[in-house]
């Protein structure tokens, strides 16, 4: 199939997500969001409860705890989100890429 | 709208468990079908751009806020299982890692988000691009299904509340359809812009009927 490459549109993409996820997100409205609200409402917002220890979460909440400055806090944890997720397309690719080695070429 | 831990009860966690693993598995089939390399680096693409726009909280009147939610997004350009996969690893990520949704709730937050969010955005959008090939209808189609996708995502989400008599039904089900109709323009807004940019750079990422999915 000739499929124009797509090398570009995923470097721009990969850069528009940093910078939202780390400028951007910093200043994002702090509000409750729509569920929230409802519950605050309500008043059954005291129902959420962890269901296992806080610890467990690296960054909590998107703070990123070894900072102390609160836009840090929140770029960091923007900047560490973009790449995790990215870290589990790339395994998902290197999974593909050793299944389909000996079957077809790539591309 | 991401539901926390102890907002819904044993049967209904284990209800949406089922059925989003169910949904996830049939995904994960449909997408290795037609699998290649840039099929991966897409949806990679568009899992961290929608991880980032959902950080991005934007307020609505009376004190609240909302965020993209991704569904149209994802599947206008991945297609309806394609975008499931993303919605769903974005949704795993920010329960694991950042505690934004509860562990024992993902898979009512996949339900609600990366299957209803994402397949009825699929169909309506399909739906309203059959009246004609115009750009009108193009973008019309895009808002609409964005819109439709956050008020059904939120229904089921308050539908999962009330079955787990967390509150009455029918409050919740009204309060939380009337916020997301709000928080739905901001979707549709946001998600027309961003695919109206690609239609322009990439027409050939999005997706048609010929294309299918």
């Amino acid at each position: 199939m000739n499929e124009k490459k797509i090398t570009t549109f995923v470097l721009v993409g990969i850069i528009a997500a940093l910078i939202i996820a780390v400028f951007i997100s910093p200043f994002a409205s702090s509000f409750p969001d729509g569920l929230e609200k409802v519950a605050e409402g309500f008043g059954f917002l005291e129902k959420a409860q962890n269901a296992v220890s806080d610890k467990i979460f690296l960054i909590p909440d998107y703070t990123f705890g070894a900072v102390n400055d609160p836009l840090w806090q929140g770029a960091l944890a923007g900047l560490f989100g973009v790449l995790i997720v990215l870290a589990i397309f790339g395994f998902i690719f290197l999974i593909y890429k050793a299944t389909t080695k000996n079957k077809n070429k790539i591309e | 709208m991401h539901i926390p831990d102890g907002f819904v009860d044993l049967k209904t966690v284990i209800t949406t468990s089922v059925v989003s693993a169910g949904g996830l598995g049939v995904s994960i089939y449909k997408v290795k079908k037609i699998f290649k390399a840039r099929t991966i680096a897409i949806m990679g693409v568009l899992a961290a751009l929608i991880f980032a726009l959902q950080m991005i909280n934007f307020s609505i009147p009376g004190g609240t806020s909302g965020h993209l939610l991704g569904g149209a997004l994802s599947s206008i350009i991945a297609g309806p299982f394609g975008g499931s996969i993303i919605l769903s690893v974005v949704l795993i990520v920010q329960a694991l890692i950042f505690n934004d949704g509860g562990i024992t709730a993902l898979g009512a937050n996949i339900f609600n988000m990366a299957i209803i969010g994402v397949f009825s955005s699929y169909l309506i959008y399909f739906l309203i691009r059959k009246i004609s090939k115009s750009k009108i209808i193009f973008y019309m189609a895009i808002a609409v299904s964005s819109w439709f996708s956050v008020v059904f995502a939120s229904t089921f989400a308050a539908l999962e509340l009330g079955i787990s008599g967390t509150y009455a039904m029918g409050i919740t089900l009204k309060a939380m359809i009337l916020v997301h109709m709000v928080i739905g323009i901001g979707e549709a807004i946001i998600t027309t812009l961003i695919i109206a940019f690609i239609d322009r750079i990439r027409p050939d990422l999005i997706l048609t009927e010929e294309r299918g999915i």
